[in-house]
């Protein structure tokens, strides 16, 4: 009994866990080709997760398993937001999908374990437990952009996502073996010690640290390390790409919180200038390449490029104001890029992808209330108030300039002007442009309604961001404070 | 007082709550459904606003019918409202138009008309925002909300040009707010963690190197709005190519935002540097005087003659604000309301002939008065008042600037007098090629007389030009005692040496 309640703060991944095994064998006695009962039961789980993750909720930090997970405010917040953007993500795709013969149960397994995946990420406290989450999330996303198995583009987007993710997995693993031999441990709390009171090989550590932060950026998507970005969102059923662009995003974070924050704060010196300048070029990059696709997909990987570059730049500024806010960017970017994918699922049919962006012409005169939500989601992304969008960015510029980088604050701003081009671009198709099809939008009421609902949402935490704000940065406060 | 603590926010929000309300009739086969609830709403949002006249303590700089509520408490914001004697002018003009916008688009736009009305109603409310806002950032919400709408405007009712403009609006409009708020988020972390714009008066900034970098900062953006010489080009475009509400929305309103923040922020939170980079804001107003003068002069197009003329009269406001004397802020202040009325009653005159005849090339018309005798006597006195004529509301601002002018330098009230000559000559030589003379074309044949709506509005308007003209005390007297303090604030230096 008393090890069963000292387990509570994994209850949820258990739970997971068992769910999974559990659909994937009940699955297989479904016949019904729409899926359903698979499809509820996933929804179930996600909810029976979160509803674990508030009952089980405990002030402070609980370590568990020898210091490998971990379970602080931070992970709480971050694992419940992402049960909302994977559920959110499957109400979205699944007419879509099942236009395409891709609903199948294997997706949803996959989904589930990818969720599962983050989860760990999220809650672990060792570089080993970090990794396993990493790749169970990296593998079950490979597969998942390989389902589409007649589809030239798919498989490519699959092969070249494996081949860049496996060697971003090498170089993280290279670069905590490095850190490990320097310090002689895997537990980031001990390396985080050892690196402040004892005395580490330097040079090692360093090298340990580049490998570990091109790992990160790999799989952040920040350029240099970006090339696979672009390709991966085109080629991928638009269903899967809006999974990758995501609630990984929110691991990431936690991911980039864990390795560089908790575990070698000591060496920000060293990582925040690296970070500085992937922070730049992917807003640089991001931002003006955006200008030049046609596709919406495409268009939406160099954004999220550029996004990625100003979630760093809150990193970067090194203090608890920054990561906050750098918390907070990554949850109003999955809301906002969530609004952005469902849009282009919704405007799809069988046998069409509206991924072009010229399938949004004259929207506003098909489908006023969808253009509306359109228009919300691309002003959000420029970072146009009242929209959410202006808040995330303008936390992030706070904390850049409070810790003093008023060079690199005025180089964000100008790259956000250039960013904001291309987001109008896609509302003055929208409304000043004339429709080139005047085919009736079909779109299921659970869609539509959860549209609405992410439209409006960006609308009003705008109008109101205190309180979400506000959870991001006592969240990072309570987990770094040891 | 109805609304009591929040008027203000009734002032800002009820507007935008009509305009939600007409969004809600949907398609066009309400269209009339939406300009009734438009119309009821405008006239309703202008009621609301005359009890913060009748109820304004004029003896008092302080800011008055302040609200101030907790917003994002994290970074101390707040919803703090509140207005003194120079923005309670600004709330008043912005509310008075936007019925007028709305009569004036009665019939005129057909296609997306709930939408249409919608955005007007929301940009006014953002724009009454932008004008009470106590909080920097609050401010800074309104400011760049109130471009959302306006872009639509522009790109969905505009001319055959449209997207060019608008783009080119939005962007450079957005580029100096993103500088403003790095400013106001350095100003926020000098200030020590408070966005509250009279807190940034006080506070002390004794670098002037800060102070000129904060100055820029906001010059960025508040110039581009005003527009200032070197960054005005997006102002022709944009008026060519929106439609005429939107041109008479920008002229009389958005304009002055611009000039507004520089007497709400620029000045007085960065005074020595005002004072410093003084010469040059007076240089570029100058040029803007002369040189867009002559520009004006030169246009063929009635639309892109008076947006050279907006650019040209703000020049003298901006003239007015940075001589630092009494009679040029208040003759700069009496210039921007008498702008509003008068470049606001031309774009509508524009917009009349844009109606019938389908061009604002000058060479399409003429004779027009044979046609049109009614709307040629309207058409003749906002004529006057643009070139300044004394008895309207264009000669008092004028007159003012170039009084303080010659205190402060003969040689700027001698530039800036020029426009006395310029002005009535492109604004003349305009009218006489539009209006009289034998009757051009077929199209000038068969041009029917202004109707009751848009006699309506035009008489509303000349009553404020005339009014203004000749008796403007209730305008200046109620600004006296907040510009007499922001000059004595402007007096006393930040800087210590």
């Amino acid at each position: 009994m008393n090890l069963l309640a000292s387990l509570s703060p994994i209850y949820a991944e258990f739970f997971l866990l068992v769910m999974v095994s559990v659909i994937l064998i009940a699955d297989l006695f479904i016949v019904n080709q729409a899926k359903t009962m698979t499809y509820l039961l996933v929804q179930a789980s996600l909810l029976g997760c979160s509803l674990i993750t508030v009952f089980t909720h405990q002030a402070g930090i609980a370590h568990l398993f020898n210091h490998m997970f971990v379970d602080d405010m931070m992970s709480d917040v971050l694992k419940l937001l992402t049960y909302l953007s994977v559920s959110m993500m499957l109400v979205y795709s699944r007419s879509y999908l099942l236009a395409r013969g891709l609903f199948t149960g294997e997706f949803m397994a996959l989904a589930l374990f990818a969720t599962l995946g983050m989860m760990v990420m999220i809650s672990a406290s060792n570089f080993l437990s970090l990794y396993l989450g990493l790749e169970l999330l990296a593998l079950s996303l490979y597969a998942m952009v390989a389902l589409q198995r007649d589809s030239a583009t798919a498989t490519e987007a699959a092969m070249k996502y494996f081949i860049l993710g496996a060697m971003a997995s090498g170089f993280l693993l290279y670069g905590m073996s490095m850190v490990y031999g320097a310090t002689g441990s895997l537990d980031i709390n001990r390396i985080s010690q050892v690196i402040q009171h004892g005395a580490p090989n330097q040079t090692l550590l360093v090298f340990g640290l580049v490998f570990i932060v091109s790992g990160l950026a790999f799989k952040l998507g920040a350029v240099p390390f970006h090339m696979w970005v672009p390709d991966v969102y085109h080629g991928a059923p638009t269903a899967m790409t809006m999974f990758i662009g995501t609630a990984p995003k929110l691991a990431a974070f936690a991911f980039v919180m864990r390795i560089l924050v908790e575990s070698m704060q000591p060496l920000m010196i060293h990582w925040s200038g690296m970070l500085m300048i992937l922070a730049v070029m992917s807003m640089a990059v991001g931002n003006i390449t955006a200008i030049a696709q046609t596709n919406l997909k495409r268009m939406f990987a160099y954004s999220t490029i550029a996004h990625m570059g100003f979630l760093l730049v809150g990193v970067m500024s090194g203090t608890i104001e920054g990561y906050g806010s750098a918390m907070f960017y990554a949850v109003v970017y999955v809301l906002m890029s969530l609004g952005g994918f469902g849009m282009i699922m919704l405007m799809s049919r069988e046998g069409f992808e509206a991924d072009n962006i010229n399938d949004f012409k004259g929207l506003n005169q098909r489908s006023p209330w969808l253009a509306f939500m359109m228009l919300l989601l691309m002003f959000s992304m420029a970072g146009v108030p009242p929209t959410v969008g202006f808040y995330a960015k303008f936390s992030v510029l706070n904390a850049a300039l409070q810790a003093g980088h008023i060079q690199l604050v005025i180089m964000a701003v100008l790259f956000s002007l250039i960013g904001a081009f291309y987001y109008l671009r896609i509302v003055k198709l929208i409304y000043f442009d004339a429709p080139e099809s005047h085919e009736k939008i079909y779109i299921q009421p659970d869609s539509s309604l959860l549209i609405s609902i992410n439209g409006l949402a960006v609308l009003a935490l705008g109008i109101l961001p205190g309180t979400l704000m506000s959870i991001c940065a006592v969240s990072v406060q309570q987990s770094l404070l040891h | 007082m109805i609304f009591g603590y929040h008027l203000l926010s009734v002032v800002i929000w009820l507007p935008i709550i009509f305009g939600l309300l007409v969004l809600a009739t949907g398609n066009d086969r309400n269209a009339h459904l939406a300009r009734v609830i438009a119309l009821v709403g405008a006239i309703l949002s202008f009621l609301v606003t005359i009890p913060l006249y009748t109820g304004f303590d004029r003896m008092t700089s302080a800011m008055q019918f302040v609200v101030r509520e907790d917003w994002i408490v994290r970074f101390n914001i707040h919803y703090h409202l509140g207005i003194d004697g120079i923005s309670v002018l600004f709330v008043l003009l912005n509310s008075f138009f936007t019925p007028l916008v709305v009569i004036a688009g009665w019939k005129v736009i057909e296609k997306r008309v709930a939408q249409y009305m919608a955005a007007f109603l929301i940009m006014s409310g953002l724009v009454n925002g932008v004008f009470a806002s106590l909080d920097a950032m609050l401010f800074y919400v309104f400011w760049e909300a109130m471009l959302i709408p306006m872009f639509i405007i522009i790109g969905v009712w505009g001319g055959p040009n449209r997207v060019y403009a608008a783009l080119k609006f939005f962007l450079y409009t957005l580029m100096g707010s993103l500088l403003m708020l790095v400013a106001l988020l350095y100003l926020y972390q000098q200030s020590g963690g408070s966005f509250a714009i009279l807190d940034f008066h006080r506070m002390p900034m004794p670098s002037l190197n800060a102070q000129i970098l904060v100055f820029i900062a906001f010059f960025m953006a508040f110039s581009v709005k005003v527009p200032m010489f070197p960054v005005h080009t997006w102002l022709p475009d944009a008026h060519v190519e929106a439609p005429t509400g939107g041109s008479v929305v920008l002229a009389a309103i958005m304009l002055k935002v611009g000039a507004y923040g520089f007497i709400r922020f620029s000045m007085p939170i960065a005074p020595d540097a005002s004072h410093y980079l003084a010469p040059v804001m007076i240089a570029l107003s100058l040029i803007a005087v002369v040189y867009i003068g002559l520009v004006a002069l030169t246009q063929a197009d009635m639309k892109k003659l008076v947006a050279y003329s907006s650019i040209s009269h703000m020049g003298f406001v901006t003239l007015g604000f940075f001589i630092f004397n009494a009679y040029g802020m208040e003759g700069a202040l009496l210039q921007m309301i008498s702008h509003g009325f008068v470049a606001g009653a031309l774009f509508l005159c524009i917009g009349v002939l844009y109606d019938r005849v389908h061009s604002r090339q000058i060479v399409d018309y003429g004779g027009v008065a044979n046609k049109m005798p009614v709307f040629a006597a309207f058409f003749m006195l906002f004529a006057m008042a643009n070139s300044g004529l004394p008895g309207t509301s264009g000669f008092v601002g004028e007159f003012m600037v170039i009084m303080g002018a010659v205190k402060a330098n003969f040689w700027y009230a001698f530039a800036a007098a020029s426009t006395l000559i310029f002005g009535a000559a492109y604004t003349l030589w305009m009218y006489k090629r539009v209006i009289f003379g034998a009757v051009a074309n077929d199209h000038v044949a068969h041009l029917h007389d202004i109707g009751t709506r848009e006699i309506i509005v035009f008489s509303l308007l000349a009553i404020s030009v005339l009014g203004m003209g000749l008796y403007p005390l209730p305008f200046a007297d109620i600004m006296h005692a907040s510009v007499n303090d922001l000059l004595v604030h402007l007096a006393t230096p930040k800087v210590l040496n």
